[in-house]
Parts: structure tokens; C-alpha cells; sequence
């Protein structure tokens, strides 16, 4: 039985666990068709011509994990942002973890997907919100027929959320191989401001596919800033699906920081409804050994006078494979539209790939937009540089690569986040040199 | 101190040295001196060891030791010191942390341990003051966005930390005003002792009058086609090179 076939028959499975008799099992059903019509996209899709699936497919995946089970909080502080105070929503292969979360509903709610769908008292946000700006891709549509659990987030109006929240999935290697399909929801009122760190985390070498989908909206002069760690281990793949949608004024931002996993992609799409809305994509990826990460980004600029900024540097070694496909589409009333994407690569070792692909649609006339995208080695003259101050050769290069991808730093506004951040680069590419880290 | 024998260098199959004889003792300053093309920089790549230079023929030796196969690294923990006509500019590393860096992977490469992060900071305020720098500029991307006298000066305060035994100064007077060119000079003199040894590159004689150069040589179409005190230096200022060409038949 293929991987689609058991995902299909496993919904019935599914439906005796929840409340069928709800408008969104109507939505589950619908999506589990779109699904069963749709599947896996293949190499045959455009936006899928770089990255084939099949490999990760293959496994016998467990889809509901049967037993609990409990980490201390000691074993994977680690993978926390843990020197400053944050509100945490931690799931255990897939299922929620009550002792390593912090959850609220003061002032704000940060809780669960799974009471979000069944509480009445969320009903009108999940009415207004839920599965509004998600795709109807096969992907996308299978995530949303097994929606259950993830995280739920409801900034109210002119509210400055005070701490980060940290949104962290560990599996735990219960299962022989596990499939994860978080949902999460994330809705900004009017004025508000939300700092998100989400991560996932396998802590063993069993095999992990997570087929994410996050939905933000950002209303009204909200802002925004969702920070994605992407450390796994070798045999944990992940495809995230994150689709925000902005209100007039709105800032959101998502940094993707690529480093781990055996295959990654990344659908980023944002939809601009409202003028003077600014959107910032960033990137680092620093892959090496067979990895694969995939960015797949797409920007829609629908009205006027609106930004967006996309800055995606690759680090590619070994037989390491990169892609980075950016869409940016404006539409003919989007006039003063601003939208800038830049693309670099390096390329450390003769076996490593990247294919880069920038997609530019302008109906409109009077825009600004410019993309460029480089693939290349370090330049010499500044290797020589470092040389003659006594820097040796590896030193010289990790060094040169190291500055190249901390740039994207600038723009991250938790400092504790940006110094993990810039440690992990460091490690990454074996640079111990001296650094205020 | 160093020994250039009959040394021949090309890049990309085209000859541009073409037979350097020249030697700089300790506690001596040297100047090269030369029109465009001539070789100059060429000269003081190739003793710092960039590999895009072929050596065809000919031995550089450093306190007697042959340094023709030695990386450009090996040479520095040797004590070379190339000040870059072109200081590349490197964004996301600092100043300070690229000091730190160089220092350490020089103690390294001895044998010694990193230097003690206060003795390091002592070092660098003391450095900085000698130089005139600002603290502020010390945390700011290496080179990047500096103006041209900044780029010479950070060259200089590098040379000030890294207390090389040979410093090869490539065209350091170009694009300084004359405030910045006398910190520099002063930088360079200061740092100036007998058992160290500077060779100056410039087209002008201008810098020349504040770090006075032992012996002056003329470059010309690869080879040191004239050698004499600082007052052949004075008289290239006011006749030019063509006499030279003339009196050598080039």
C-alpha cells in the first residue's frame, strides 16, 4: 500500500477520534478528496522539478502515534531559546506536552489548535480564519483533512506581546517511522506585535516526515516576526507550508535558517491585501553530505504602494542540493509597488547543486522591482587578504563564509536569538576563531 | 632580513619580473620606486606569497630561509606584512574580531595559546591610540564603507598588532590627505626598530619625506634598473623617469 493509499483509508480511522458533525470535519472531508485527487506532487509539477519526494515517501509511516511519550526538560533545553522567558507550546510526536509548555490566556491566547477547534468560545475566530489563506494543493489539503493539533495563537488588538513564543516539535523515535502534520494558526489583531520561534526536533534516528501548514494573519498595522530553526537530524525531512496574509500597514517577517534534515522544502507565500504593507522573506541555508532544502517563495502584491524585501543566502557542500524558486507577482492596481529579491550561493564543493529561479509577473506599470540571484565561489582577493594576516586557508574560507551568511542576521530582533543563531553558523561551517559569539 | 635573488614572476603566461636582485637588512627602510606598470606591486604580492604569481625562476629567503613554496599564512606567522593598495573590504566581521583572529592563529601556528582577552584588549586600545583610531571604528565591518585613508590607516594599525618583521608598504600614500599621511608615517615610525626591516612601494616621493628610506631603488619594465640614497628620490620628483629610461636604454 502506498504512502497515499494509507494516509486516504487512515482518515476514516481518523474520523472516529473527532466530532464529525462540525463545519470543519466539512472542511477535513473536502480536503482529504482534494487530497486523494491531488497526492504528492512528482517532478512533473513545475514547482517541483528540483525535488523529488520519492525517497522520503518510501517509509511505512506510523500516521497516529500510539503512546506518549515523556522527555525531561533537562535532555533537550538545548534546543530551546532558554536564557530569556517565552511562552512555549511543545508537542512530543504530535501530541501536546503539558509539562514543558507555557501557555496563556491572559490578555492573549496561546494554546492549542486542538481546543481552538473545539471550543465555542473560538469559534468565530476559526470561522473567520481557519483554512482561509492555505493552498489547495495536495500537500496543503492533506495537512488540513488531518488537522488536529498544533498551535493556536490569538493576538487581540493593540496588544504588544511581552516575550517570544517558541513553538517546538521533538519525536521521540517511538515509532519506527513517524508523520507529523501540524496546524498551526496565527492571528495578529489591529495594532499588535508577536515575536514566533518555531522548531522541530527528532531525537533519535527513525525516520520523521513533518508536513506542516501555518496560516498567519497579520491585520492592520500588526507586526509580525516568525523565525524558523531548521536543525534535524539526518533522517528527518520536513515540508513546511506557511501562507500569511497582510492587512493595510501590516510588517511580517519569516527568517528560515536552514542548517539540518535530509530534505527540506519550504513553501513561503504571502498575500498583500491592504497598501503600505511590507513583507521580509530572509534565508540562511549551510547544507553539506546529501541534504536538500528547497525555498519556494511567492509574494503577491494585490494593491498599491507596498514592499517587500527577499534576501536568501546558500552555503552548499559536499553533495549537498539547493533550490530557491521566488514568484513575485504584481498585480495591475498594485501600483508603487516596491519588491526586491536577491538570491546568493556558494558553491564549497564540485558535487554540490543549486538551482536558483527568480519568477517575476508585472501587470503594473510604475514598480520598483529587482531581483538578482549569484552562484560562485569565495573571492580570492579577499582570501588572500585573511591569508596574509596569518589567517590559514580553512580558517580563511570558514571565516569568509561566515560573514557572507551572518548578514542575514541583521534582521532578526531577538538578540539571545541571534547570537544562537550566529553560534549554530559558526559550528556549521567548523569556524572556531576567536568570536565575541 | 630578506634576500631577493634574480627573481622571475609572471601571471597568466605574461613576464613581469624579470630578474629582481635586492637585498634589506634589518633595521633598514627601503623604497621601491617606479612608474605605473612597472612591476611594484607585483613585487610585494609575490613576496607575500599570492598564488595567482607564477615564480618561473629565482629564491626569496627570509632571515636565510627559503620561502618560495610557503603559503601566504606561513609567510605572515614568518613575520611578512603586505599593507594592501587595495584593502578588501569584508562585511560581518569586525575589526576587532578579525585582529583577534589573525593574532591567535599566528600564536598557533608557534605553538603559544590564544593571547588572554585583556592583554588582547590592552593591545588593541594602545594600538588604536598610536594610529589615531576611534574606538567606534574598531567594531565596524572590516573595511567596509571606510573612506580611502581609513582602509590605510586600519592597514597600519594591523602592521602596529601583528608587529611583522618584514612590512612591505604597497602605494600606503595613495589617497591620503596629509593629516592622515603623518599618522601613518608616525605609525610606521614608531614602529620602527633595529631589528625590523619596511619596504616602501610608492610612485611619490612625498611619503618618503616622513619615512626616510635608507636606500631608493627604480623599478622599471620588471627589473631594479637604478639603486641610491633618498636623494635619487628627489631628483625622480623633479625629472621624472624618462632619463632613467634613457640612461638604461629601455
Amino acid at each position: 500500500m502506498s504512502l497515499k493509499e494509507k494516509l486516504v483509508s487512515s482518515f476514516m480511522a481518523f474520523e472516529d477520534h473527532v466530532d464529525v458533525d462540525t463545519k470543519i470535519h466539512d472542511i477535513r472531508t473536502e480536503a482529504i478528496k482534494l487530497f486523494e485527487d491531488k497526492g504528492f506532487p512528482t517532478k512533473k509539477d513545475e514547482a517541483w522539478k528540483y525535488t523529488s519526494l520519492n525517497s522520503i515517501l518510501k517509509h511505512d509511516y506510523s500516521v497516529f502515534p500510539k503512546q506518549e511519550n515523556a522527555i525531561e526538560y533537562s535532555d533537550i533545553k538545548q534546543y530551546f531559546i532558554h536564557d530569556i522567558d517565552t511562552y512555549k507550546i511543545v508537542f512530543i510526536d504530535g501530541k501536546y506536552s503539558s509539562h514543558l509548555s507555557q501557555t496563556t490566556h491572559e490578555g492573549l491566547d496561546v494554546c492549542l489548535m486542538s481546543a481552538a477547534l473545539t471550543k465555542p468560545k473560538y469559534q468565530l475566530v476559526i470561522e473567520n480564519y481557519f483554512n482561509k489563506v492555505a493552498e489547495k494543493d495536495g500537500l496543503s489539503s492533506l495537512n488540513t483533512a488531518f488537522s488536529q493539533e498544533g498551535a493556536f495563537i490569538h493576538v487581540p488588538k493593540n496588544k504588544v506581546v511581552n516575550k517570544p513564543i517558541q513553538i517546538v516539535h521533538f519525536s521521540t523515535g517511538n515509532e519506527s517511522a513517524l508523520m507529523l502534520q501540524p496546524r498551526n494558526l496565527i492571528v495578529v489583531d489591529e495594532n499588535s506585535h508577536v515575536q514566533i520561534i518555531e522548531r522541530h526536533q527528532s531525537l533519535t534516528d527513525n525516520p520523521v516526515l513533518t508536513n506542516s501548514v501555518t496560516e498567519i494573519f497579520a491585520n492592520k498595522r500588526a507586526i509580525v516576526d516568525y523565525y524558523k530553526i531548521q536543525n534535524d537530524n539526518l533522517n528527518a525531512s520536513l515540508i513546511d507550508n506557511t501562507f500569511v496574509e497582510q492587512k493595510q500597514e501590516s510588517f511580517a517577517s519569516v527568517h528560515t535558517f536552514s542548517f539540518g534534515g535530509k530534505l527540506t522544502r519550504n513553501n513561503l507565500n504571502y498575500y498583500q491585501n491592504g497598501e503600505r504593507i511590507d513583507s521580509t522573506l530572509k534565508g540562511v541555508t549551510i547544507i553539506g553530505e546529501k541534504q536538500h532544502v528547497d525555498h519556494n517563495t511567492l509574494v503577491h502584491h494585490i494593491e498599491p504602494n507596498c514592499e517587500s524585501h527577499q534576501d536568501y543566502k546558500g552555503i552548499f557542500d559536499d553533495n549537498a542540493t539547493g533550490v530557491f524558486n521566488g514568484k513575485v507577482v504584481v498585480e495591475k492596481e498594485a501600483q508603487k509597488t516596491n519588491a526586491f529579491q536577491s538570491n546568493n550561493n556558494i558553491l564549497v564543493s564540485d558535487k554540490a547543486t543549486i538551482n536558483t529561479k527568480p519568477q517575476l509577473e508585472i501587470f503594473a506599470d510604475d514598480v520598483k522591482c529587482s531581483h538578482g540571484c549569484t552562484i560562485g565561489q569565495l573571492d580570492e582577493s579577499a582570501l588572500f587578504y585573511l591569508k596574509s594576516r596569518g589567517i590559514p586557508e580553512k580558517e580563511a574560507r570558514g571565516l569568509l563564509m561566515f560573514a557572507f551568511s551572518n548578514n542575514v542576521l541583521s534582521s532578526v530582533k531577538i538578540p539571545e536569538l541571534k547570537q544562537r543563531i550566529t553560534k549554530l553558523i559558526a559550528l556549521k561551517l567548523g569556524v572556531n576563531i576567536g568570536f565575541d559569539l | 632580513m630578506l634576500k631577493i635573488n634574480n627573481l622571475h614572476a609572471s601571471v597568466e603566461d605574461k613576464s613581469i619580473l624579470k630578474g629582481i636582485n635586492l637585498e634589506v637588512k634589518p633595521g633598514e627602510v627601503h623604497a621601491i620606486m617606479g612608474p605605473n606598470g612597472s612591476g611594484k606591486s607585483t613585487l610585494a604580492s609575490v613576496i607575500a606569497g599570492k598564488e595567482d604569481y607564477e615564480v618561473e625562476d629565482g629564491d626569496i629567503f627570509l632571515e636565510g630561509e627559503n620561502i618560495n613554496e610557503l603559503a601566504a599564512e606561513e609567510r605572515a606567522h614568518k613575520g611578512v606584512f603586505l599593507s594592501f593598495q587595495y584593502p578588501v573590504e569584508i562585511p560581518g566581521v569586525s575589526v576587532t574580531n578579525f585582529m583577534k583572529t589573525a593574532i591567535n592563529e599566528s600564536r598557533k601556528a608557534k605553538g603559544l595559546e590564544d593571547m588572554p582577552a585583556n592583554e588582547m584588549l590592552k593591545l588593541i586600545r594602545e594600538k588604536s591610540e598610536l594610529l589615531e583610531i576611534d574606538r567606534k571604528f574598531l567594531s565596524r565591518s572590516l573595511n567596509e564603507g571606510f573612506s580611502g585613508g581609513e582602509k590605510k590607516r586600519n592597514e597600519i594599525f594591523q602592521m602596529a598588532m601583528l608587529e611583522p618583521k618584514l612590512a612591505i608598504l604597497d602605494e600606503t600614500d595613495s589617497g591620503l590627505d596629509i593629516d592622515a599621511l603623518r599618522i601613518v608615517a608616525n605609525g610606521v615610525n614608531k614602529l620602527k626598530n633595529k631589528d625590523n626591516a619596511v619596504v616602501v612601494i610608492t610612485h611619490y616621493q612625498r611619503l618618503l619625506d616622513y619615512i626616510v628610506p635608507d636606500y631608493v631603488h627604480v623599478l622599471l619594465n620588471g627589473r631594479i634598473v637604478k639603486s641610491g640614497t633618498k636623494e635619487l628620490a628627489h631628483e625622480l620628483e623633479e625629472k621624472g623617469y624618462d632619463w632613467i629610461k634613457e640612461e638604461v636604454g629601455a
